[in-house]
Formats: structure tokens, sequence, C-alpha cells
């Protein structure tokens, strides 16, 4: 089976510091992929890698079987890669519906109008449709600066979405959320991207949404790939457990986990 | 079928037409050459809109009269169709060269560099002596096919066609604004980060922008340059290019028709200013700016939404 996203030998390097290197992976279609590592372990550098922002220094990294090196991040979109970011990236002074509205029109394709209007009740229908899907119609009308930390993730993933991605990075997306509020935040996002088909990358520091959510684990540490496998396995791994945790993890105390 | 606004703005075009009869000449001139500085203030609020303030619309209100005026001088036309054309093909040529630079920048870097190609022009222009120097040189009056529309010896068609010209551009770009390439430069203005992760490039949507600025910003200067009969370097000096980032402070980004009044509203303002104070006339024109600035940080237009509120 041919993966959708591969990388082999990864690697990058910010002058003498080597933020990622010997980074091989292999993301199958539906895989749903947790990403763990300390604070400049290179998740976020991996990320970045894939999606076309950093150019890595070495290696070769092939998404549905085109080289992604050299490409601008809006050419990789196009081809079906889409990401959330750490801090939500929404257009704050605008309303939640302007917002879908103006990710819809891009995702509907590269030639923009010039002379139909954005606002059809076609595509209003549409962006009640999506933001009733992420739980967030109650705040249609509302600007983002006035928006809670959760419904601007929930945006901001609904948004990357539109355009019906085969991968979807998430980079971190319940930081900055309320811990009573990160289930249904990840139950809302999981059981959107179940229904696409897309496979999931995310990154994420909590272990129980990693445990609940994530049916591989990659541990990343001091900018390598230390564990690939099963979520549950992962977690066990003693060297997981002292050099990317910290601390040791009790399986039978992460609920719901995937692989336990 | 024409909407309510459509039937007030062609109603208002007609009666602003045929108002030309009867109002008195200076005033006639002055609406025409405030609806050409608006043209270019429009294209520049395209550009606002887009988070880019533009100090260099000088270039192409200068380019655009230059070339209608050094066009009807080669080629001895006076055909009003004609020289406007030529204005936009100037404005699209140059904008199209010009503007594959200008896109890569933002902010200050923008200003600047929008403002050097204008001072290139303005010294190219100083330096010319074929062009008539600093000194400029006088341009023919516009005719229709031959028809020069004499009214009680005034010349009314510079001022039908500022008028027609303004209407048919302000409807243009008020569906553009509306339509998803116009809407995309706000979304680029608040996160260009974004935009380009939804999948589009920004530094194409800018450059588009730039070139329709460019050619209503000629547009402006031929519609000029056949009003006033005379060019000179000046329409490319950095305080042509300052007067209209002047009118779109004051005048606001909120609508396709907050330029067009405001550049009238500055246009009378300025003549009256300068009958009242002939040397301090300036700071007049200051204290208004700063005033507006402070009581309707979103330019005049943003009234309309109070009243529209009050009204609620």
């Amino acid at each position: 089976m041919t993966a959708l996203l591969e990388t082999r030998d990864l690697a990058k390097n910010f002058g003498a510091v080597t933020a990622a290197a010997d980074i091989n992976v292999q993301i199958n279609a539906g895989e749903i992929v947790g990403v763990i590592g300390s604070n400049g372990a290179g998740k976020t550098t991996f990320i970045n890698m894939v999606t076309g922002y950093l150019k890595p220094s070495s290696g070769q990294i092939l998404f549905d079987g085109k080289s992604v090196i050299g490409r601008k991040p809006r050419e990789v979109m196009r081809d079906g890669m889409c990401r959330s970011f750490q801090v939500a990236q929404l257009f704050p002074e605008l309303t939640v519906m302007e917002n879908v509205l103006i990710a819809q029109s891009l995702a509907e394709g590269k030639n923009l109008s010039f002379f139909s209007p954005m606002h059809t009740p076609a595509r209003e229908e549409k962006a009640r449709a999506i933001l009733k899907e992420y739980e967030i119609l109650e705040y249609v009308d509302e600007t983002i600066a006035t928006l809670p930390q959760g419904v601007r993730k929930l945006l901001d993933i609904a948004m990357a979405m539109l355009s019906n991605p085969k991968v979807l990075l998430l980079d971190e997306p319940t930081s900055g959320v309320a811990i009573e509020d990160k289930f249904d935040l990840m139950t809302t996002v999981m059981a959107a991207v179940k229904k696409s088909g897309a496979a999931v990358l995310f990154v994420e520091h909590d272990m129980d949404v990693i445990a609940r959510y994530s049916t591989r684990l990659l541990a990343f540490y001091d900018g390598r790939i230390l564990a690939d496998g099963p979520t549950g396995e992962v977690m066990r791994d003693k060297n997981v457990q002292t050099l990317v945790v910290g601390h040791h993890l009790d399986m039978d105390e992460l609920e719901g986990t995937n692989n336990a | 079928m024409l909407s309510k606004n459509q039937i007030f703005v062609v109603a208002a075009a007609a009666l602003m037409i045929l108002a030309g009869l009867v109002m008195p000449y200076w005033f006639s001139f002055l609406v025409t050459v405030a609806l050409a500085k608006g043209l270019v203030v429009l294209g520049l609020v395209i550009l606002m809109r887009a988070g880019l303030v533009s100090f260099g619309q000088g270039l192409y209100y200068c380019a655009g009269a230059y070339a209608v005026g050094a066009f009807s001088d080669y080629f001895q036309t006076d055909n009003v169709l004609l020289l406007v054309l030529v204005a936009i093909v100037c404005g699209l040529v140059i904008s199209s060269i010009v503007g594959l630079l200008l896109s890569r920048y933002r902010d200050i870097f923008f200003a600047m560099f929008s403002m050097a190609f204008s001072m290139i022009l303005y010294g190219v222009l100083v330096k010319s002596a074929a062009l008539g120097s600093s000194d400029g040189f006088n341009v023919t009056k516009p005719s229709l096919f031959g028809w020069a529309a004499e009214f009680n010896g005034t010349n009314l068609l510079s001022y039908w066609v500022a008028i027609i010209l303004a209407c048919v551009a302000g409807a243009i770009i008020w569906r553009y604004m509306r339509s998803p390439m116009g809407m995309t430069g706000e979304a680029i203005r608040e996160n260009e980060i974004r935009v380009e992760y939804l999948g589009v490039s920004v530094q194409k949507i800018i450059y588009i922008k730039y070139i329709i600025a460019a050619v209503l910003a000629s547009v402006g200067g031929s519609i000029t340059a056949m009003t006033v009969g005379h060019i000179d370097p000046e329409m490319a000096y950095w305080t042509t290019s300052g007067e209209f980032v002047f009118i779109a402070l004051m005048a606001g980004t909120g609508h396709v028709a907050a330029p067009l009044i405001g550049a009238v509203i500055f246009e009378l303002m300025r003549t009256f200013a300068f009958q009242l104070s002939p040397y301090t006339w300036q700071m007049i024109l200051g204290i208004a700016l700063l005033s507006i600035i402070i009581f309707l940080p979103n330019g005049l237009w943003s009234l309309t939404d109070k009243f529209k509120k009050g009204a609620n």
C-alpha cells in the first residue's frame, strides 16, 4: 500500500542547531496519528516542512506521490493537505459567517470570481450547515475578537476542512482551551474528520487527548522520532515516558485509550 | 430588473448630467476635477481595504494625463473615447510591470516604493524638454466624434464623461468589492497567512488589485487633463499622491461612493479655504482632517452608519 504522506531521511538545521533529523514517517489514508514531544523536540518544524512552509535541509517529502519540497504551502494545500494552527489563524475583524464564506470561496477554486457576490443563499446555507456540524452555529454573526478560544479553534479547523483535504494537520488543537471543553472539541472535530475520510496528524501535549483520539503515536525527542507505533504501545515505552512525557503514565488512568 | 439603489444612482446621474446645463461653469469644473480625483481615490480604497497604502498613485494619474496629452498631440485627435482608452492602456501596461515588484511588499515598504516610482516619473518629466519640462504642455479640449458639447460657451463633455465614468466605475467596483476576489482583500488585511493556507496566492491578488487601482488612477488623470487643458509633472509629485490619501482618510473606505463624494467635499473645502485664507488654506484642510480622524476615525462615510443606527 502506497503511503499518502511519506518522509525519507528528513532533516532541518537552523545554523548549527539541528531542529529535525532522520525523520522517516509514512501516513496512510484515514489514519489518526498523534504527535507528542517536549518543546523544541521538532514537532512544529516537522509540520511546517511537510506543508511546504519550511524547506528541509535534506531528505524527501512525498505527498500523494508528489514531492512537496520547493512548492508553496498553497500548492500543497491545493493537492489536499490542510492545516490548522497553534494560534487559530482567522480574520479577526470579520464575522464567523464572513470567515467561513471567504474560506468557502477560496476553496471553490483558484480563479476567484470578480463579479458574482460572495454572499449567496446557497453559500450561506452551506456555511450554516458547516457551523452546525462543528457546533458553533450560535456564533454565526459574531466577530472573531469576541469568541472564546475553543470556538476559534473549531472555526480554524472547520475552515481548513472546507477544501476536503486528504490529510489534515492540527497543531495543538486543544491548546488554550478549557480542560472541560477539550474532549468536546476533539470529539466534534474527529466526527467531522471521520465523515470526510481524511487522515489526521495532530500535535498534542495532553496525554488524555492523545490516548483517547489517536490510533498511532509519533514521539519526538531532540529532533528525531523516538518511537512510532500503536498509541498504547508507544505510551508504555519506558524511553517515551522518561524522555518525552517526563513522568510515568498509568495506562489504566488514561480514559478511553484506543490501544491501551 | 434594477434595484432601488440602482434606480437612485441612475436617477442621480441623470439629474447631475442635466444640472450641468444650468450650473455655473466653476462648479461643473470643480465637480469634474473632483470626480477625476475620486476615481483615483476609489482605486486607492481598493488597496487600503487590503491593508496597503499607496503614496504613489500620482504615477498613474500623471501617466494617464500625459498619455492623453501626447497621444492627442501626436495623432491630432480629440476623441474623448479614444483618449480615455489610451489612458487605460497606459495605466495597464505600466502597472503590470511595476506591480510585479510592488506586490511583493507590504506596509511602509509598499508605501515608500510606490512613492519612489511616482517620483521617478516626476524626475523624468521635469528633465524632458520634449514634454515641456517642469512647465508641462497644453492638452486639446475633447470632443465626441467632433461634437464638443458646447452650451452657453461652456464645454460640458468632460463633465458628462466624468459623471458617466464615475458611475460606471463605481458600479463595477461595487460588485467587485462584494465578490470573492474583492472580499479576499479584507481577508489579506486581516490575515495573510490564512489566505495562503486556503490555497490562494496573496501576491497575485494584490497584483490584480494594484492594476485595477492604477487603471482607475489613469482614467482620473485623463479626465483631469481634458478638463484643465494643461498637464505638468506636479501630477506625479508626492504631494499629489498625498492628496489622494488625504481624501481616502477623510472619506473612509466603507463604500464605493465614499471616495467620489469625499473628493467633491475636498475640492469644495479647498476652494472655500483658499478664498477665505489664500496663504494658510492648508492649515484649514489640516484641521479638518485632524477633526475627522479624531471624531470619525472611519471617515465621513461612517456617518451613514450612525444615521442608520439612529433610524433603527
